[in-house]
């Protein structure tokens, strides 16, 4: 299951990529949000926690528990990557209507000062 | 702190109420109540001339960072009093002529005389300190104080492009010489000069001695204008004449000489150090002598002189070090060379001084130092004339002056060379004495020019500014009168300083060659009968005189038009082609397209991990340690990945969102499988939640526009992201694997059995979160709300331009 979860992952980091790579400011919002996703399955992996258990909630299952720190860690992150992806969202809003466009390419700013 | 601490810093301390007399004393040209200062530390290093000359040495010591063994340890022999004297001496003097030079009405004294104080005090430390990094800080300040001195009159353009090239110049050899004595450091184990001389085996027998020596000459070529770091010295005429007089040509740039003399005693007797210091003195005496009657400026000519002077002296420090090689007692074979560096030092800053100074008369009461503008100036100055004479005479090595007898010496040390029988000197040789020879005819050469070309001739006043030209004020005079005194006194009674100041300097640069209790024999004859060195004196006479009649000719020529020094060119277009360079690298990776940093970023991330990986060879997969995969994985697995690799293919708004939904809630039932139900139910809130902020923003933004379609980038971006997604997968592989061999315990036991018994709380997860690690959340907390408020700033307030406080 390890494997798969990080193949998935790894899948999720290369559209991530391809999407920050674009012209468009929203795909780019698109992409860290879809990149946040790969973090936290990874942290889900890697901290063991698609071993064999029960929820960890004392009293459940047969008393051995899936790990619950990196499910903690991913809750924490969960909260930062929302907050995040909410401002960036509102600045891209303010932008396209401070500037009137959402293309990375004309938001250069000015040429050499 | 010792008397001799107090009078080292002395100027520095005097540099910080000198604004004050400048503001309160307005009456007073502030000159007077800096002058008194040089001329107490002149009278009292004069005092100690009995001790240095009886062979004893003063060492007074203070700590300042005994922890690194940087000290500010004072050490006065026969070199560094030789020193102190010029410094006090001829700063005396030139406060004194700068008194009558500077308007105190028009002129901004305070800055000056500040400037002139620091760069005297950080000079004095050059010479008297006996810790290395202590003579590093003080050789860096007289920099500093130079460069600021330079650009005194700092509107005009010239005068700040003079400061920023000396600057740059100075302070690239003084890092260098920094790079020297730390490795001088590492060699020895201690940064005092005396200690080091003392251990010089552990020098010569190093490896580092080579870089060591190179570093250090750096440092002491550039500050002392030596070829082809001599550019900024012509450029430095910028700077008021007392400075010229001062700085650059007395003081600041014998600072590199007094280096290399000091430590000849650690690298003397060496074939480089020979090669190297002999070589770049001739080198510097040729070029500067040569360029010096190409010159126009009366200034010029005497800046090109002074490097080519202070090439003569160089290269006979060069050839004196040989005596280390011998190391055998006073053979005046080896050691004249010294005698004739040291004695040529103290003529230099005598006939030098007072040229620089009746060159700023000439420029004060004329307005001009164009010699092509002068002439005839012999009967309206006649006083200045006279010490032009006496001075110019010196330089040009014409009897009686002090000039002639320290060339009969530097002719006397150059033909000895070819005796010394090392180092291939007998056959090679030969061209040293003939290089001086024909340097020495220019130097005679130019110094015709300079006297003729000014006093003699028709006077032509309507070339000149100035309604009616006169002899200068008696107070400008004294000065150069006092150190025209002084060449007539040295060239006439070469003797007087024989015991006193030369025996000293040269027992203090070569250390060691002298039995206890021996000295130097420095008897300075005037004749020494029929010797090639009169002959070749002869030849300068004759072959100078035929130069300057025949200038008419060659004056033509597109050499003598060119006045500005190729390494000027050099010098320029290194420093345009730095600029020209670094924007350009600038402009083609500073793109501003968020794109191609992110690029930047992905490309070394693969790289770098990449090579790591390929490096050590840490790519390992295992599957002993894996969990199974239940079957209908699988079908989440496949809806993921269609959904995931759909979103960059969708080119409508909505699209777009519900695929982005799509795998967020996906996640959300991965948690599930998982066994992370508060995972799970966050991932659903959240991910609705983003949802619907998106549809708010999309309201809002433009249709998604097609991505341009540009199949080579396109292609591009797809292997970058490939590239990047499979190192990620690739290393996550490879860490799960080795976090199973590492064979370490996860510390989640701890928190399964405390949850209980330490919190009360039987939601493990939320036990972590609230009480284990609460910190976490409450700065989590934190962010969300920054954001919140970030959100509402963004779209509340609404300053535009300057209305922003």
């Amino acid at each position: 299951m390890e494997t798969l979860i990080t193949i998935l992952a790894g899948v999720l980091v290369t559209v991530a990529t391809y999407l920050i790579l674009s012209r468009s400011l929203i795909r780019v919002i698109l992409g860290t949000a879809i990149l946040s996703h790969a973090a936290h399955l990874l942290i889900m992996t890697m901290g063991g926690g698609l071993k064999i258990g029960s929820v960890p909630i004392l009293g459940e299952g047969n008393g051995t528990f899936v790990d619950a720190l990196p499910q903690a860690l991913i809750l924490t992150s969960i909260v930062i990557s929302f907050a995040v992806t909410a401002v960036a969202l509102v600045l891209a809003y303010r932008t396209y209507q401070e500037t009137g466009t959402d293309k990375l390419d004309e938001l250069r700013g000015m040429k050499h000062e | 702190m010792t008397l001799l601490h107090w009078a080292t810093i002395s100027p520095f301390l005097l540099a910080i109420v000198i604004p004050f007399f400048f503001k309160y004393f307005k009456r007073i040209h502030t000159g007077w109540f800096v002058m008194i200062l040089p001329l107490v530390l002149f009278i009292y290093f004069l005092s100690l001339i009995p001790v240095t000359s009886s062979g004893e040495v003063i060492v007074r010591s203070v700590p300042w960072v005994p922890s690194l063994g940087i000290n500010f340890d004072l050490y006065i022999d026969g070199l560094s009093l030789l020193f102190v004297l010029l410094i006090t001496g001829i700063g005396t003097l030139v406060v004194l002529y700068s008194i009558y030079y500077l308007s105190k009405v028009k002129e901004k004294l305070n800055n000056f005389y500040v400037y002139l104080l620091m760069f005297m005090g950080a000079m004095l430390g050059v010479v008297l300190s006996d810790n290395l990094i202590v003579i590093y800080v003080f050789w860096e300040v007289t920099s500093i104080a130079s460069s600021l001195l330079i650009s005194y009159w700092f509107h005009r353009e010239k005068s700040t492009y003079g400061a920023q090239k000396s600057m740059f110049i100075t302070v690239f050899g003084g890092l260098s010489m920094l790079g020297g004595f730390s490795l001088l450091y590492v060699m020895t184990g201690t940064f005092s000069i005396r200690e080091i001389i003392a251990n010089v085996d552990l020098v010569t027998g190093s490896a580092l001695f080579l870089p060591a020596m190179i570093l250090v000459l750096l440092g002491a070529f550039t500050k002392s204008a030596q070829f082809p770091f001599h550019i900024w010295l012509p450029d430095a005429m910028e700077a008021p004449t007392p400075v010229s007089a001062y700085l650059h040509s007395a003081t600041m740039v014998k600072a590199g000489i007094y280096l290399v003399a000091r430590l000849t005693a650690v690298f003397g007797g060496s074939a480089e150090w020979f090669w190297i210091v002999t070589i770049t003195g001739l080198t510097t005496l040729m070029w500067g002598s040569v360029s010096a009657i190409r010159q126009k400026d009366l200034k010029s000519i005497l800046a090109f002189s002074t490097v080519s002077q202070l090439g003569l002296i160089m290269s006979l420090l060069g050839v004196g070090s040989a005596a280390y090689y011998f190391n055998e007692g006073d053979n005046a074979l080896y050691t004249v060379a010294i005698l004739a560096a040291v004695f040529h030092l103290i003529n230099h800053a005598t006939f030098k001084g007072s040229l620089f100074m009746t060159a700023g008369i000439i420029d004060h009461e004329t307005g001009t130092r164009d010699i092509r503008k002068l002439g005839g100036l012999m009967t309206i100055m006649p006083v200045t004339a006279t010490i032009s004479l006496i001075g110019l005479a010196s330089m040009a090595g014409l009897p009686p002056f002090n000039g002639f007898l320290s060339k009969e010496l530097f002719f006397t040390a150059m033909l000895n060379v070819t005796e010394y029988g090392i180092f291939n000197l007998e056959t090679f040789g030969v061209i040293l004495p003939i290089v001086a020879w024909i340097a020495s005819i220019f130097t005679f050469a130019y110094c015709l020019i300079m006297f003729f070309k000014t006093f003699t001739g028709k006077f032509k006043p309507e070339e000149l500014d100035v309604d009616h030209v006169h002899e200068a004020p008696f107070g400008m005079l004294i000065s150069p009168i006092i150190l025209g005194l002084l060449v007539v006194l040295f060239g006439l009674f070469p003797n007087i300083l024989a015991y006193t100041l030369i025996e000293p300097a040269m027992a203090a640069i070569l250390p060691g060659i002298l039995e206890p209790g021996q000295v130097f024999d420095v008897y300075i004859h005037h004749w020494h009968g029929f010797v090639p060195e009169l002959f070749m004196t002869f030849g300068v006479v004759i072959l100078g005189t035929l130069i300057f009649t025949t200038m008419k000719k060659w004056s033509q020529s597109g050499f003598y038009q060119g006045e500005r020094d190729i390494f000027n060119h050099v010098y320029d277009g290194g420093y345009a082609g730095l600029i020209n360079g670094a924007q350009g690298v600038t402009r083609v990776q500073m793109t501003g397209r968020l794109r191609d940093y992110f690029i930047y970023m992905c490309s070394f991330i693969i790289i770098i991990l990449g090579y790591t990986i390929y490096r050590y060879d840490v790519l390992s997969f295992d599957t002993s340690n894996l969990s199974p995969i239940d079957p209908y994985m699988w079908v989440i697995s496949i809806i993921f990945i269609g959904s995931v690799v759909s979103v960059p293919f969708i080119n409508n708004r909505i699209g777009v969102i519900i695929v982005t939904g799509v795998v967020g809630f996906v996640v959300a039932l991965m948690f599930v499988v998982f066994r992370a139900p508060d995972l799970a139910l966050t991932q659903l809130l959240v991910e609705t939640v983003t949802v619907v902020l998106f549809m708010l923003a999309f309201y809002h933004l433009p249709k998604l526009k097609k991505e341009p379609v540009n199949i080579r980038f396109n292609l591009f971006k797809l292997f970058i992201a490939v590239g990047f997604g499979a190192i990620m997968t690739l290393v996550s592989i490879s860490a799960f694997t080795m976090g199973g061999e590492a064979g370490f315990a996860s510390i989640s036991d701890y928190f399964t059995e405390n949850a209980k018994e330490l919190a009360g709380g039987y939601n493990i997860v939320n036990v972590i979160l609230v009480d284990f690690r609460g910190l976490d959340t409450m700065l989590e907390i934190l962010v969300l709300g920054i954001a919140a408020l970030a959100v509402v700033t963004l779209i509340k307030l609404r300053l535009k331009g300057s209305e922003d406080v």
